[in-house]
């Protein structure tokens, strides 16, 4: 079964490009752009890693990922943080909250892909997982 | 005759450095040596004119001569040696000797000042560094700017790797990715170009000093401490006289507040009647306001920004809030309001604090290599802005005048702990960058 990615995004050319780049690692991707109604989306879908931005219409980042990790049944999910690149109280932000991982804006294709498979193990190649 | 002595000493002190006989100085300052002699040894005032010629004589300013620019140069390497950082020097280092300063500004009246002119240059960078520092952390503009500059980079990475990349990518998906790289580089190209405009702006936005009370303060020190533009007719509105100030954000908002108090204070207190009640009053805030049955706190603001001359005294103001902040600052030679960190438990500003609504009258010593003496009105006014329900806010108003004379005890005071070389004060809150000084410096009776 295709593992899925929630990919919570406001920037419409940045979700496309990696909904793109996933989607090709065998990913199954949804995404979504608004923070307010954000845990609702993660509620109902259920994906296996969550790739979170921080600046989001409605809420931020860091207040969806401090809720998720007080929830028991999304508590365990793991999290990728879009973060800052330098922005040092983003990232310490961001591990505060709860993030699994984070990664710094601007990245490369190949870091992301590494890095979302790297938050579920069952997924090193997520077609078979 | 505190000045005269303190600028004789001096003026022996740096011929005798330079070595040049007393006959020779007095000839290049025109008068005899004989009436040099008697300056030197402290038993004849020296006027403006003649120091500048015996200045020029001895190859220094007339101001590194000067006894009441010594006390700001003192006062600048006292917060020089404060400024150091508080560790136990390294072996080999040797600490500045704090409690020499008025022997080294005796003896290199030129190096002192140049010192004293470079930890001013320090503060006023290190101000600028803290305010930058706090824009480019808070600024929102700059906060916003960067959150687009690292969406734009992060999509166009993202896509163009994806497009350099090349493999199977379905062409309508391709022609998509070229559209967002495009569109991404024209958005990439309008908030560089919003940048470097901000950023051309801020730097012409930020000359020295650049706390915004500093530029409001030095605004209205350039004014003379008097808006005269504001009174009588053809008064201008306080809004067009700052408008017509230079000054911008913060400190043209200071600055406004300023010029409204002071609107309205003139119109309370009309200049020509309001000066001629001064002189009979001897300046006195509490008796003025009993007699113009006007807020002591207001009476206090207008004889402080009266014009200058008209046969009255030069006043400071002080004015703090509840915090004890100061919110305004009219310093007075020998006696400068610090600009950062806390000022002198002991002025009679903090006691007005304590009592809100009486008015305080005190004799006040500044500790110094020759203490002066000031006369202090001090009084706390209380607003409720927001009515019952709301906060009481104090703002405490501190009125000075250079007093040698002054009625009552004396209360021993200084400008900051710091800098303040009286070690039993039983107010201090921090140890003296003096060290242990001589009691002559805290001789004055509490």
């Amino acid at each position: 079964m295709t593992r899925q990615v929630l990919l919570i995004e406001d920037e419409a050319n940045i979700a496309e490009a990696i909904r793109f780049v996933l989607t090709r690692d065998g990913w199954s991707v949804t995404t979504h752009a608004d923070g307010a109604d954000a845990l609702d989306r993660i509620r109902v879908l259920r994906p296996d890693v969550l790739v979170l931005d921080v600046m989001l219409p409605g809420r931020s980042g860091f207040e969806i990922l401090t809720d998720l990790r007080a929830d028991p049944d999304l508590a365990a999910l793991p999290v990728l943080v879009l973060t800052a690149r330098g922005q040092d109280r983003e990232r310490d932000a961001a591990l505060a909250a709860g993030a699994t991982r984070f990664l710094p804006k601007p990245f490369g294709n190949a870091d992301l892909v590494a890095t979302v498979r790297s938050l579920d193990p069952g997924a090193a190649d997520p077609e078979r997982a | 005759m505190a000045r005269s002595a303190l600028t004789g000493t001096r003026i022996r002190e740096r011929r005798l450095a330079i070595r040049r006989p007393q006959a020779d100085v007095a000839r290049a300052a025109g008068i005899s040596a004989a009436y040099l002699n008697l300056i030197e040894h402290n038993r004849r005032r020296v006027g403006a004119d003649l120091l500048a010629r015996i200045a020029q004589a001895l190859g220094v300013s007339a101001r590194a001569l000067d006894e009441d620019s010594e006390s700001g140069i003192v006062i600048a390497l006292r917060e020089a040696a404060a400024a150091l950082p508080p560790v136990a020097p390294a072996e080999g280092d040797i600490a500045p000797e704090a409690d020499r300063i008025e022997e080294f500004v005796n003896r290199f009246p030129g190096w002192a000042a140049r010192l004293a002119d470079r930890q001013s240059r320090i503060g006023a960078l290190e101000r600028r560094v803290e305010a930058l520092s706090e824009r480019l952390t808070h600024d929102p503009f700059l906060s916003s700017a960067l959150h687009e500059v690292l969406s734009v980079v992060t999509s166009i990475r993202s896509t163009a790797a994806i497009l350099a990349e090349g493999g199977d990518i379905p062409a309508p998906m391709q022609a998509r990715f070229h559209q967002n790289v495009h569109d991404d580089s024209l958005r990439l190209s309008a908030v560089a170009g919003d940048l470097a405009r901000y950023l051309d702006r801020a730097e012409e936005d930020a000359p020295l000093p650049v706390l915004p009370m500093d530029e409001a303060t030095a605004w209205m020190a350039r004014q003379g401490w008097h808006l005269a533009a504001l009174e009588g007719p053809g008064a201008v509105r306080p809004e067009d006289l700052v408008a017509a100030s230079g000054l911008r954000g913060p400190a043209r908002d200071l600055a406004l507040g300023y010029a409204r108090q002071a609107a309205s204070d003139a119109a309370l207190m009309p200049l020509e009647a309001f000066v001629a009640l001064a002189r009979e009053e001897a300046q006195d805030p509490g008796r003025i306001a009993a007699r113009m049955d006007l807020p002591v706190a207001a009476v206090m603001r207008r004889l402080a920004t009266l014009p200058e001359g008209a046969g009255l005294v030069p006043l400071g103001l002080a004015v703090c809030d509840g915090a004890g902040v100061l919110v305004f600052r009219k310093p007075l030679p020998g006696f400068p309001l610090p600009r950062l960190g806390g000022t002198c438990p002991l002025w009679p500003l903090y006691e007005a604090l304590t009592d809100p609504g009486r008015p305080i009258r005190r004799s006040v010593e500044i500790a110094a290599r020759e203490p002066r003496r000031y006369l202090a009105d001090a009084y706390c006014a209380l607003r409720h802005p927001m009515g019952a329900s709301g906060p009481q806010l104090a703002h405490a108003y501190m009125l000075f005048r250079a007093s040698p004379a002054g009625p009552g005890p004396v209360i021993a005071a200084g400008l900051a702990c710091r800098i303040c070389p009286r070690d039993a004060c039983p107010a201090r809150r921090e140890p003296s960058v003096l060290g242990a000084t001589t009691a002559r410096n805290g001789a004055a009776a509490g």
